[in-house]
Order: C-alpha cells, then sequence, then structure tokens
C-alpha cells in the first residue's frame, strides 16, 4: 500500500520539493544580508535606543529589494495549505471514485480501511514536513524583521508584530496545522462528494471561512486575554474622534494610549465611573472652535475616565501557537476519522 | 461443499428503486456461470453484493462461506473484474503487476509476467492509452494472479470489438482449464456467454428468472408445436413457459423432466439464446398476459 500510494504521489511530492528547493535558494541568497544588516546597526546588542534602530532598519528594509520577498513570504504561508488542501487533498480519494479506480484498489487483498488510512498518513505526513519546512525557511529569513517589528514600532497592518492576526498565522507552528487540517478536508471533501473538482472548490471555500474565522472569533480566547485598566490620560490619547449625525446628539470615541511592545490588543474602551462605555455628549470646549484645544483634555481628565485595554501579551505567541495547531490538528484528526468511516461503510 | 455464492432473499434498493429483489440462489463451486440479463436488470448489482462492494438492504449474501469483503483474507479469495475494466490511465502495464504484487500475497508474478508477455503488452506502456480490449486484459491479468479462488467478471467484453472479446475469453477458458478457479461472468449478450458458461442465471427487471446448469435446462426445455390447441390441456407435468397460436397451429415452450411423447406434438430441441430470450420474454408482464405472447413472438421471430 506504501509503494502504491507513493507511486501516485510522487510527481507532487517531486513538485512540492522543487519548489521548496528553489525557495531556499532564493531566501539562501536575501537571509544573510539581513541579518548582517541588523547585526551592522547593533539591533542584537542594544539596550537602549532599540525603537529607533529597529525603526532605521525596518525603513531601510521597506526601501529595499528585500520586502517583495517578504509579502510574498507572508502570502505563501497562508496560500500553501489552502494550495495542499486542493491538489493533495481533494484528488487524493475523489479522484480514485471519478475514475472508478476504487474499485480496483477496493478488490485487492488490502482492506479499505488500511487503503485510507495509509493513503492519509503517507500524504498527510508530506503535508505536515513540506509546511514545516516552509515554516522554518521563511521564518528564519525574515526572523530579523519579525524581531525588529518586536520592538514596538508604531506600524500597524503588515508591519505588525507577530502576534497579531496577519503575522501570527505566518509564523512558528500554526502552518502545520492549517496545512494538516486543508489536507484533511480536502480529502474528505473528496470523500463525500466524490468529484475532484467540486471538492476542490469545496476545500477552498470551507478553508478560507475557517482561517477567517479563527482570528477573528476563536484566537482571542484560546488563552483568556489579559484585562488592564488605568486612568484615562486625554493629553496622550491615541484617539478622540467627535461624530453628528444631522441634528442629533454629538456623541465622543476615545481610545486611549496603550504600549506594550509587541502585544495583541482584542479592545481598548473608555469607560466612565459608572462602568458605561463612554461616549460623550462633548462639552463646549471641546465643540467650539474659539475653545484650545487644553481646554477639551482638561474637561476629559476631569471626569475621571478609565480605559480599559484588554489584549494578549507577547509573551503567549507560543503558547498560543500551540494551543491553535493544537486547535487544528483536533479537527484534522476528527476529519480523518469521518473520511475512514465513510470509506467503511460507503459502498461503490 | 461450500457454495460459491450463497443468496436468501437478497434485495438492494437504491431510494425507492428495487436493483435487485428477492434473490434466492445457490451457485456450486467449479462452475463457470454466465449471469445473463438486460441492461439495468441488476447484474452488476448482485455482482457488486458477492464483492462487498455494495451492501445488501435485505436478505444475506455469502460468497465461499464467508462475508463479501469482509476483510484481506476475503478479498483474497475473490477476484473481480469491475465493470469498465478499470485500471489507473497514470499508471504503467508494469506498475500495476507491482501494484498486484504489493497488494495481494497470493500474488503469482510468474502468471502475471507472462500473460502480459503473451499478451503482447509493453511494460512501460501506460494504461491510459491502451486499448479497450488490452485494459480488458490487464484488469483480467490482475484479478487472476491474485489466485482466487472465484473469478467475478461483471460485463468485462461488453464495450470489446469482436477480436478482443474472442481473445477475451481464450483466456479465460484457459485459466479455467488450468486452475480450479469458478467464474461468474455477466453479459447482456447470451453469445458471449454460450461458448463458456456451464452454468446459467437469468436475472430481469430485478428478479432471478431461471438458474440451473446449462446441460440441464437444455434437457428439461421443448419447444412443442402442432395443431391449435389450449395450452392448460397438457399433462401436468409438463410446465407451460410460453405459449404463443395462430388460427391453427400452436407453439408452446414447455419444461418437463421427462421428453414430450404426445405424438400430435412436433417436439423439438431450443437453445440457449432462445431459451434465455423466452424467460426474458416472460419476465416483461409478469404473470400472465400478453406478455407470455410476446415472448413466445420473440421465440418465432428468432426462429
Amino acid at each position: 500500500m506504501i509503494w502504491l500510494t507513493w507511486r501516485q504521489f510522487r510527481w507532487q511530492a517531486v513538485t512540492a520539493a522543487a519548489f521548496l528547493a528553489m525557495l531556499a535558494i532564493a531566501l539562501g541568497i536575501t537571509g544573510p544580508g539581513l541579518v548582517s544588516r541588523y547585526d551592522q546597526l547593533g539591533l542584537g546588542t542594544c539596550h537602549t535606543e532599540c525603537t529607533s534602530l529597529a525603526g532605521q532598519f525596518l525603513d531601510d528594509f521597506k526601501n529595499g529589494p528585500d520586502a517583495r520577498l517578504f509579502y510574498a513570504g507572508l502570502a505563501l504561508m497562508y496560500v500553501a495549505p489552502a494550495l495542499i488542501g486542493i491538489f493533495w487533498g481533494a484528488p487524493l480519494i475523489a479522484r480514485e471514485f471519478e475514475h472508478g479506480t476504487h474499485r480496483l484498489a477496493w478488490n485487492q487483498s488490502v482492506s479499505r480501511t488500511r487503503w485510507a488510512a495509509v493513503k492519509l498518513g503517507l500524504v498527510g505526513l508530506a503535508t505536515v514536513a513540506s509546511a514545516g519546512l516552509l515554516s522554518l525557511m521563511i521564518g528564519w529569513w525574515a526572523s530579523p524583521i519579525d524581531d525588529a517589528l518586536g520592538y514596538g514600532q508604531p506600524y500597524t497592518g503588515t508591519w505588525s508584530p507577530r502576534l497579531n492576526p496577519l503575522m501570527f498565522g505566518a509564523r512558528g507552528v500554526a502552518p502545520l496545522g492549517y496545512a494538516a487540517f486543508a489536507f484533511v478536508l480536502g480529502v474528505t471533501a473528496g470523500v463525500i462528494i466524490r468529484r475532484t473538482l467540486p471538492a476542490m472548490a469545496a476545500t477552498l471555500v470551507i478553508f478560507a471561512a475557517v482561517q477567517f474565522l479563527m482570528p477573528t472569533l476563536v484566537r482571542p480566547h484560546l488563552i483568556p486575554p489579559v484585562q488592564a485598566t488605568a486612568p484615562f490620560n486625554a493629553n496622550a490619547a491615541d484617539e478622540i474622534v467627535m461624530t453628528s449625525e444631522g441634528s442629533g446628539p454629538t456623541t465622543m470615541m476615545l481610545k486611549g494610549n496603550f504600549s506594550r511592545p509587541g502585544a495583541w490588543v482584542l479592545s481598548n474602551q473608555t469607560i466612565t465611573r459608572s462602568g458605561r462605555v463612554f461616549d460623550g455628549p462633548p462639552a463646549r470646549a471641546c465643540t467650539s472652535n474659539s475653545a484650545p484645544p487644553q481646554a477639551c483634555s482638561n474637561w476629559l481628565n476631569s471626569l475621571h475616565l478609565r480605559q480599559l485595554v484588554s489584549f494578549q501579551p507577547a509573551s503567549r505567541f507560543w503558547p498560543l501557537q500551540w494551543a491553535e495547531t493544537g486547535v487544528y490538528l483536533i479537527i484534522a484528526a476528527g476529519l480523518g476519522a469521518l473520511c475512514i468511516w465513510q470509506i467503511r461503510r460507503r459502498r461503490a | 461443499m461450500t457454495a460459491a455464492v450463497e443468496a436468501s432473499g437478497l434485495g438492494k434498493k437504491y431510494g425507492r428503486r428495487w436493483a435487485l429483489s428477492d434473490c434466492t440462489l445457490s451457485i456450486p463451486v467449479g462452475r463457470v456461470v454466465g449471469l445473463v440479463g438486460p441492461n439495468g436488470a441488476g447484474k452488476t448489482t448482485l455482482l457488486s453484493l458477492a464483492t462487498g462492494m455494495l451492501a445488501p438492504t435485505t436478505g444475506s449474501i455469502r460468497v465461499l462461506g464467508g462475508t463479501p469483503g469482509s476483510g484481506p483474507r476475503q478479498l483474497a479469495r475473490v477476484g473481480y473484474v469491475a465493470q469498465d475494466t478499470p485500471t489507473y490511465a497514470g499508471l504503467s502495464v508494469a506498475d500495476h503487476l507491482r501494484l498486484g504484487a504489493h497488494l495481494n500475497p497470493g500474488w503469482d508474478a510468474d502468471l502475471a509476467n507472462r500473460r502480459i508477455s503473451q499478451l503482447g503488452l509493453r511494460p512501460d506502456q501506460k494504461a491510459g492509452t491502451l486499448s479497450g480490449g488490452q485494459r480488458a486484459q490487464l484488469a483480467l491479468t490482475l484479478a487472476i494472479a491474485k489466485r482466487p479462488e472465484l473469478l467475478i467478471l461483471d460485463e468485462p467484453i461488453a464495450s470489446l470489438d469482436p477480436l478482443a472479446r474472442r481473445e477475451f475469453l481464450q483466456v479465460l477458458m484457459e485459466t479455467t482449464a488450468e486452475s480450479q478457479v469458478s467464474v461468474i461472468m455477466s453479459s447482456h449478450l447470451v453469445a458471449d456467454l454460450e461458448r463458456i458458461a456451464d452454468y446459467l442465471v437469468v436475472l430481469m427487471g430485478s428478479r432471478v428468472q431461471l438458474a440451473g446448469e446449462v446441460d440441464q435446462l437444455l434437457a428439461t426445455h421443448q419447444l412443442l408445436t402442432g395443431a391449435r390447441r389450449d395450452p392448460a390441456s397438457l399433462p401436468s407435468s409438463q410446465h407451460v413457459v410460453t405459449a404463443s397460436h395462430t388460427d391453427r397451429q400452436s407453439t408452446i415452450l414447455v419444461r418437463a423432466d421427462e421428453p414430450a411423447l404426445d405424438p400430435s406434438w412436433s417436439v423439438s430441441q431450443i437453445d440457449l439464446e432462445d431459451l434465455v430470450l423466452a424467460y426474458m420474454g416472460l419476465a416483461r408482464t409478469e404473470p400472465d398476459g400478453p406478455g407470455r405472447l410476446a415472448a413466445a413472438k420473440i421465440l418465432e421471430e428468432k426462429r
């Protein structure tokens, strides 16, 4: 069974290996330059001034030629599991059903359970190994950038610390979990739908939905977030926004400053002494054009508002990585069992 | 002695439609069984049940005394060439033999290699580039070389040209001659089976219409032709299968253990194809009615 699985999978395996080798070359050529630039600036040994050094390093990098490789690496980490699910997972058994070859395979002297388990196991192993290599290579290459981002530069979006949703899924062990899940999801879709193309489409849709729901709904709560509270200081606030709709009352939204390098902020609210989220109405000092800006801040500070922040500290990167990987692996194992049960039960 | 196939009250339902119903059969081992019936009669369903590719809705089926498809041991005892003779298009002929060797403990590599060279197949040729006949031969080789006790073939030659048909049947006959393997082969054409089958099962409208040794079936069926008369007037030992009448003449197919002695009949033997056709026509509109006549008409047209 191992021989047959390998014989049917070898071209996909060779393609993946060739791709990984090419990527290794590209990263191997450009990676050492990043490390030496990082060390040159003294980022590896800095005690003070780290934040500004990191800012310098990142500015150089963003305008340099390697920035594109960084983006590509980030995208690849998200695309690779989906590709594995679509091109390795979905056709694995659906193609057998489509061509009727399962009737040949199921009438050799090997039980269907073994047939399915070996296929799932071997190609699943290749999946996890590929995703692991990919994450290792890209993680190594991007480590100077990730470290610099960890110093709390006021960057947002792509240029965020590794705990932020976009970076989190592209680093560490989580991609292994994604790949394993995507692969088994593809196989399951193939077993249930029995047609390769629809199974591929279903895999893509479901995987994309799960990848969207995970960071928004599940990941923040994998470990209960830390709640921090401090007096609201209007002078250091990040945002003070006033909105008025038509003739209705003017509302006011406040966002206090919160700086913990590398933390993932889940919510940042300003609450009144009675515990309600502050929404105005603003005093005349804030709405009047003639009043000095300081007058509004003084009024806000006199309200004794409190800032309530819910966040995951930077130190939780690995615990969250393992927890999330665990969740994906458990789902993958469940789907794998469903596949085998379906194949045992399902009659040609 | 355990039967090759022992079915009792066997039925399979797809949604609301019965593909096979109330099938009770006992096929002895060592036979070459022809399973004949029109398309959609339930042949593939019966064979799929016998290989464990399907599970029965009602009743039970045992193959060589075991539950079909119940495990590696049972799988090793039954060789199966599925309809349309599936092979892996991307794998070469040699790969298929390697597949067989890896997946079957009883694999006979000499036999497989001999067959392939006799057939003139190039080992490095991809199965996807083989002709229909060659593909069927490759699938048959895989099934034979695992050295099964029972070989089940589901319309293996339906899509082949006459020459490929003949070659396929040739290989099959050689195999049965040199080993003690039992064979069940389905077809919608009696002519395909006539040359090799010594046992016949006629399936029509999801039911078994006729089953038995070919010699015995031929010996116990007679076609009576004579002046018009009511079939009910025949002796009770002669069971009327079909009857047709013109103004003056009656043609009646009877089943009886003894030859008809009534001198007013001219008695003739019926060949296998006509016999099968008669039973198929009979099934079309069970139990009585114009169908019986239709069957006899088919019979007459054939003559």
